[in-house]
């Protein structure tokens, strides 16, 4: 019986105490973001996709087309292609195609490029209905960065 | 028919156009509000926040197919959405929403109101058996248990009011308890003795745990559990056939909102002394909705036996030592 | 409440729970024979999102295989990318400085409470409570703020390499990690304790539901939370230490009632040892390098090697079969959730449906870690 008259009282405290704390809740400012109209900034060492990073002297991408990417990738989301210009030494890149649907973002293909011509972007506004979409033409994209 | 046939129909269309808006808007006021209370904003993306949303929701769902799966009562599937508007608003014609302002003032207007409260679970009923799915049939069940078990300590709790007032017409009710706040039925101590006074609160808070059951609101949603039964009833409706049944479930709030304030508030009655009219009425149950709302995205749900358990070994006892008690003051006094 | 059931045979019927049903967190799918709302039997039912992580670590060279670690349990992915580094340390023999051992243990309990937050969340949402999910989110997006400051990532994170971690912590990082866990601290008594734990709707639907005793427990292989509840005190972090553990002063929450209500306290406890740890971890930082020299290709001497490491749900265990080549001869994990789920069928059987969701959710299950 003493249980039971506890239950009731205790109880209906419990309850009167979680009504207080919402309604103190009601009355505080919101904490979220009203996404496409308020953009959030990412952090620096965001993963967005990869991108090629351009060597500042040539104006060209930093990459010689050693292809240690493409081979460390866990799943095969990189396929690149070069060649020997007509009187240069070194290969110069010709298609760095990234497929962004297998891409995991675990940073493996930066951390094997010994010349650091690969970096995170801060991408991260993708969307498409399309998978063709996230076939990314990296080489085109510096271009267009200009 | 004592008075003009013109004035039960055009009363009857405003209180339908009242009975639409609010199942309408209670919605965005419920998004709103759970909104408020999760530090969120809720809808704001259609028009200004969002308040044509109701509006958009509404054209999504009359423009989606009712669609009828294989294997269900076709008759009873597309009749239970129908039965769950109908008891609600047939509901608001005898409710007085201020002295005078009621489509038909009908002597018993207690009991019909009841009895059409228990049609409403009906409208579970027959959606749960009929969509032919295990989940709505298991909410089916669920409902019809939770409908008896509660609807007994409220009839109590009526009857401790009629006992008070002498009269089953609502109108009666709302009209003995004018003149501040000390007459009406929650605190009833200059109409009624201080011992009365005392025991009315514990009536008020039974009648409005019952309701919010009744109208099968959370934390007592038991027959649409969405984390247990998926929607439990609803699950098999798409289009207006579940539009219909969440009107019907805004409008239930409503008709128990209109019946706590008539029974236990003064209806129309301003605190204070202050002079009545229908502008208190509305302030009442908004303030009662809200509540409804504020408890229901505070509570996690109850467990059916638990719910149960509250009405069988707490609200039906509890009920029926207030109406002893009650006739005891009103024989003794 | 272990009610005896009484049923005719002819009066059950099959109630397929899942695999796309809110109250099982994914794809799990439970076969449920029921009388009324009685469950006269459950069967688990696993394999709807089976990936081949095993068999895709035998392909790979060892790195490779770390970008998957962090899919198999997305709420506590570092700890199953901490558990596969310690595994691989072990069998190249690489010693990890003590920055970065620092480093890996206070993210790893930032990830810990990440998932804890998130359980709690869950776990009221299938219990029907919606308003405290958001403001558990609302701390945890805290943390992942802090997290992505560093690893990059918000949920599957690639953060530990062998040898170390992927990038030192800053400054901004452990200010944010001090003010976050007062804030914390401040809001657990309110928001977490007086709003949920103390409201009797939610005692009474958890008190002496779900009794999972000490026996079964150690019967099913149950560990981490769950074993924890049943009063087993057993727990990787201070039996079997790694890491820097035992450099830290941390109580383990130790419950004996073994109902789902003692499951919910452990790891309400829990999250006050984590604040602990990382409070002590970011007092005593070493400076030094955070990773150590380890070359490209790894090529571990040909053995048998074992590393277990606590995760969230439990232990979590790698084991690695080396043959001296430059990829794992047999990587076999020992995921916990697959054994605290074993238990289901078992306790659930007499149980009604809801007191059986709340029991499942008091498990604390991530799917695509038990079929992997």
């Amino acid at each position: 019986m003493s249980e039971y008259i506890s239950d009731v009282i205790g109880g209906s405290k419990s309850l009167l105490v979680g009504l207080s704390i919402t309604a103190r809740e009601f009355f505080k400012p919101v904490v979220t973001e009203q996404y496409p109209w308020v953009v959030p900034e990412m952090t620096e060492r965001f993963r967005g996709h990869i991108e090629l990073i351009r060597d500042e002297k040539t104006g060209k991408p930093k990459c010689i087309v050693c292809g240690m990417c493409m081979r460390s990738c866990p799943s095969g989301c990189i396929s690149l292609a070069g060649k020997k210009p007509e009187g240069e030494k070194k290969k110069a890149l010709t298609k760095y195609h990234l497929d962004f649907t297998t891409c995991s973002l675990c940073g493996t293909c930066i951390e094997s490029c010994n010349f650091g011509a690969i970096q995170f972007s801060n991408e991260y506004n993708l969307a498409s209905t399309r998978k063709e979409d996230y076939i990314f033409d990296l080489l085109k994209r510096l271009e267009e960065q200009g | 028919m004592d008075t003009n046939i013109w004035r039960p129909i055009l009363y009857l269309i405003g209180f339908m156009a009242f009975a639409g808006i609010n199942a309408a808007y209670l919605g965005w006021c419920e998004r709103k509000g759970a909104g408020r209370i999760q530090r969120r904003t809720g809808p704001m993306e259609v028009g200004f926040q969002g308040l044509l949303q109701p509006l958009a929701d509404g054209l999504k769902l009359m423009s989606k197919q009712l669609l009828v799966p294989d294997g269900v009562d076709s008759i009873l599937f597309r009749v239970a959405p129908i039965l769950a508007m109908i008891p609600a608003l047939t509901s608001m014609a005898v409710i007085p929403f201020a002295g005078n302002v009621q489509a038909r003032a009908v002597e018993l207007s207690v009991l019909l109101i009841f009895a059409l409260a228990s049609i409403g679970m009906m409208a579970v009923l027959l959606g749960g058996w009929a969509s032919g799915n295990k989940y709505s049939l298991i909410s089916a069940a669920r409902s019809v248990s939770q409908n008896l078990a509660y609807e007994i300590p409220m009839l109590v709790t009526v009857i401790t009011i009629v006992m008070l007032t002498g009269s089953m017409n609502l109108e009666e009710i709302a009209a003995a308890q004018q003149g501040g706040f000390w007459n009406w039925n929650i605190f009833p101590v200059a109409s009624h003795s201080l011992a009365q006074a005392i025991i009315m609160p514990v009536s008020f808070i039974i009648f409005f745990i019952c309701s919010v059951a009744e109208t099968n609101r959370a934390p007592f949603d038991m027959a649409e559990a969405e984390s247990e039964l998926i929607a439990g009833h609803m699950t098999e409706y798409g289009s207006m056939g579940f539009g219909l049944f969440m009107m019907g479930e805004y409008l239930n709030m409503v008709v128990g909102a209109c019946l706590i304030t008539i029974l236990f508030l003064g209806g129309w009655d301003g605190p204070l002394g202050l002079s009545g009219g229908i502008w208190w009425f509305l302030v009442k149950i908004y303030l009662l909705l809200f509540t409804v709302i504020w408890v229901r995205w505070t509570y996690p749900r109850t467990q059916i036996y638990k719910l149960l358990n509250l009405s069988w070994k707490i609200l039906i006892p509890f009920s029926l030592v207030n109406l002893l008690l009650t006739a005891a003051f009103i024989k003794v006094f | 409440m272990s009610v005896p059931v009484q049923c005719r045979h002819d009066e059950t019927f099959v109630l397929n729970l899942g695999p796309q049903h809110p109250a099982t967190h994914g794809v799990l799918r439970v076969k449920l024979t029921m009388d009324g709302e009685y469950i006269v039997k459950a069967e688990p039912v696993l394999g709807y999102i089976h990936r081949m992580h095993e068999k895709m670590a035998e392909d790979g060279n060892f790195a490779q295989f770390m970008p998957n670690t962090a899919r198999m349990d997305y709420l506590h992915a570092l700890a199953y990318n901490h558990g596969y580094c310690l595994a691989v340390e072990r069998a190249a023999g690489i010693e990890v400085p003590e920055r970065a051992e620092y480093i890996r243990v206070i993210t790893v309990e930032m990830n810990r409470l990440t998932s804890h937050l998130l359980w709690w969340a869950a776990f009221l949402l299938d219990l029907g409570g919606f308003s405290p999910l958001l403001y558990a989110f609302d701390d945890r997006e805290q943390i992942l703020d802090l997290l992505e400051r560093i690893t990059g990532s918000r949920l599957t994170y690639c953060y530990f390499r062998f040898g170390g971690v992927y990038n030192d912590i800053d400054d901004e990082f452990i200010a944010g990690t001090y003010a976050f866990i007062k804030r914390l601290r401040s809001r657990l008594p309110r928001l977490y304790h007086d709003l949920v734990t103390g409201n009797i709707i939610l005692i009474k639907r958890l008190k002496g539901i779900g009794m999972l005793s000490k026996e079964q427990a150690r019967r099913y292989g149950c560990t981490g939370p769950v074993a924890r509840g049943s009063g087993i005190n057993y727990d990787v972090r201070k039996n079997e230490p790694y890491s820097v553990y035992p450099e830290f002063d941390f109580d383990v929450p130790v419950y004996n009632e073994c109902d789902s209500m003692a499951r919910y306290m452990v790891r309400m406890d829990e999250i006050e040892q984590s604040m602990r740890i990382i409070e002590q971890a970011l007092d005593k930082l070493p400076d030094g390098p955070v990773r150590a020299k380890v070359p490209k290709i790894l090529k571990p001497a040909a053995g048998d090697y074992w590393a277990s490491v606590e995760t969230a749900r439990g232990n979590l265990g790698h084991r690695l079969v080396c043959d001296g080549k430059k990829n794992p001869y047999k990587l076999k994990l020992r995921s916990p959730t697959f054994s605290n789920l074993s238990c289901f069928g078992e306790v659930a059987e007499g149980m009604l449906l809801a007191d059986a969701l709340a029991f499942m959710g008091s498990l604390d299950l991530v799917i695509p870690e038990i079929d992997r």
